[in-house]
């Protein structure tokens, strides 16, 4: 009994002790942290008040953000497609006219055995024509000749998740193999799609990079007169003893602000884009048999957009106002 | 050291050559409350921005509750202006705020938490009799009362040295005699006060020290 009786009394002093302890270390911590949320709150607040010109100026850094976005995703697209047209790819060997069918078949068979190479066919030269025969509808006039003019060839799949370079050091070494004349890539197409891919992806860069530096100017510019309209205030405040960080806050979180409301509406024209584009891309998807899946941002990508928006607001601001509020000093 | 205010043969000219005040030497002891008199440039303006250090003297030293102004770097200034009250004669209030906001501002600005700046706001909101007032928005009280919510920012945060630029300047002698009563109870609870004006019949009744000031100069101590 007098332990139980004894236990609440200690364990009030304890949390008396631990109330009173960080209160004298918190309470400017937790003023510096209200006033900070507060002038956050206060400066969406002040958004909201001129809420058509907010949207406007937001509206634009929103299309400013949605077109490199927008060209994100398109690149990612594309880079899918390509790496599953990429494991279709087939290098021919073509192999010297005095070997012998079964030395091709020989290398046929060690060749498909290596570990960068998923399988290998040998093709003789008779059965070359006879496809070819096959296929071309040629056939009359290669009856014409008399030797057979098609070499006996290799055909190679890579491993499917190498790379380019990796395809290329492989076709190299597959050329020096004895017996071998010359080592083709068969789809030259895929490497012309992957140049058109790189152009794209530099313009992504470029036209990324103008666009940042257009929303930079755009919350530079609307802070700007934000600041001139508010003049006088800021004159008192000076007066007042505020110091230079605690006038820059408000527009600081007003940047923060135009950065995020932007990158979010850059993500809802998105979603209108892909809305708009959902019924030709589901007819191209069903044309790969599902193969091929289209996706949006992500949740990185909604992330990264969101980051760039905010970061991109506030460096618009933090560029502006320290300049244009040294210039405002009560007279 | 009793001196709130010390100025020692303080000359400011203005770029341009116009010499605002010339050599001016004056006093103002702890707790005193003085009316600061004179023609329109005579350099009344000039001398209680000097305090402010809104400018910075020519020539000479001012020494403001013994602080040497010189030594005041810029990055110092916002702390110093926190102890100063300053009052002016457009009032200077915030019209998006309402009048709690507006009081409330000094104390905001030196991050005091919100229970501190409440009771501290209702005090000096009280003192200039403008309690009920406090939800109201400036716009919709009278020139009497927007500078009471004036002088209410101004001793929210118990300055040392309250400076009031023609407080008086846009109301009518009733209103006038009323804010002037308001700064004697102030200056009668112990604050030190400095009254730049032109109403020199109103500063005349109430008998308090006078400085003159003529062309920069000091016409009786």
């Amino acid at each position: 009994m007098a332990r139980s009786s004894d236990q609440p009394t200690r364990s009030a002093a304890q949390s008396n002790r631990r109330r009173s302890l960080p209160s004298t270390l918190a309470a400017p911590a937790q003023g510096w942290m209200s006033s900070h949320a507060r002038c956050l709150i206060e400066s969406l607040g002040r958004l909201y008040r001129r809420w058509l010109a907010s949207l406007l100026t937001a509206t634009v850094i929103g299309i400013a953000l949605a077109l490199p976005a927008g060209l994100y995703v398109l690149m990612s697209n594309l880079d899918t497609l390509s790496q599953s047209w990429h494991r279709a790819v087939q290098a021919s060997l073509y192999l010297q006219d005095d070997l012998s069918i079964s030395d091709g078949q020989a290398l046929a068979e060690r060749l498909g055995a290596r570990d960068d190479v998923d399988a290998s066919t040998y093709i003789s030269a008779q059965a070359g024509l006879e496809q070819f025969r096959e296929s071309s509808g040629f056939g009359a006039a290669l009856d014409a000749l008399e030797d057979n003019p098609l070499p006996a060839v290799i055909t190679i799949n890579p491993r499917s998740d190498m790379s380019r370079a990796e395809i290329g050091a492989l076709l190299v070494s597959l050329e020096d193999e004895p017996g071998v004349a010359r080592a083709e890539l068969d789809q030259a197409w895929l490497e012309r799609l992957y140049a058109i891919l790189s152009v794209i992806e530099r313009s992504a860069w470029v036209i990324g990079l103008l666009l940042s530096a257009a929303v930079l100017f755009i919350v530079g510019n609307t802070i700007r007169l934000d600041i001139e309209n508010r003049r006088e205030e800021i004159e008192v405040m000076k007066l007042l003893g505020a110091s230079d960080a605690f006038i820059r806050r408000p527009f600081l979180y007003s940047g923060f602000w135009y950065g995020l409301i932007g990158a979010v509406l850059a993500l809802v024209l998105l979603g209108i884009c892909f809305l708009a584009l959902a019924q030709p891309l589901g007819a191209l998807t069903r044309s790969y048999d599902g193969a091929m899946a289209v996706h949006g941002l992500g949740f990185d990508g909604v992330l990264m957009l969101l980051g760039i928006g905010v970061a991109l607001g506030w460096l618009g601001c933090v560029l502006t106002v320290n300049r244009r509020l040294a210039a405002i000093e009560p007279r | 050291m009793t001196d709130i205010v010390a100025f020692k043969n303080v000359v400011k000219r203005y770029p341009g050559g116009k010499i605002a005040l010339d050599g001016i030497s004056l006093h103002l002891e702890r707790g005193e409350m003085a009316f600061l008199t004179g023609h329109s440039g005579a350099g009344k303006s000039t001398l209680m921005k000097l305090i402010g250090l809104i400018e910075r003297p020519t020539r000479g030293q001012v020494v403001i509750n013994g602080t040497n102004l010189a030594a005041v770097k810029r990055r110092q200034i916002p702390r110093y202006r926190q102890r100063l009250g300053l009052i002016f004669q457009n009032y200077n209030l915030l019209f998006d705020r309402t009048v709690f906001d507006n009081v409330a501002l000094p104390l905001v600005i030196r991050g005091l938490g919100r229970a501190d700046i409440a009771r501290r706001v209702r005090a000096a909101l009280d003192t200039v009799g403008l309690l009920s007032h406090e939800r109201k928005f400036p716009i919709t009280l009278s020139g009497g009362e927007q500078q009471r919510v004036g002088i209410a920012r101004a001793v929210v945060d118990r300055p040392y040295l309250l400076l009031a630029d023609e407080p008086t300047g846009n109301l009518d002698p009733a209103l006038s005699a009323d804010i002037m009563r308001l700064f004697m109870r102030l200056n009668e609870a112990g604050t030190s006060i400095m009254i730049a004006t032109h109403a020199i019949d109103l500063v005349e009744r109430m008998g308090h020290r006078r400085i003159r000031l003529d062309h920069g100069h000091l016409e009786d101590g």
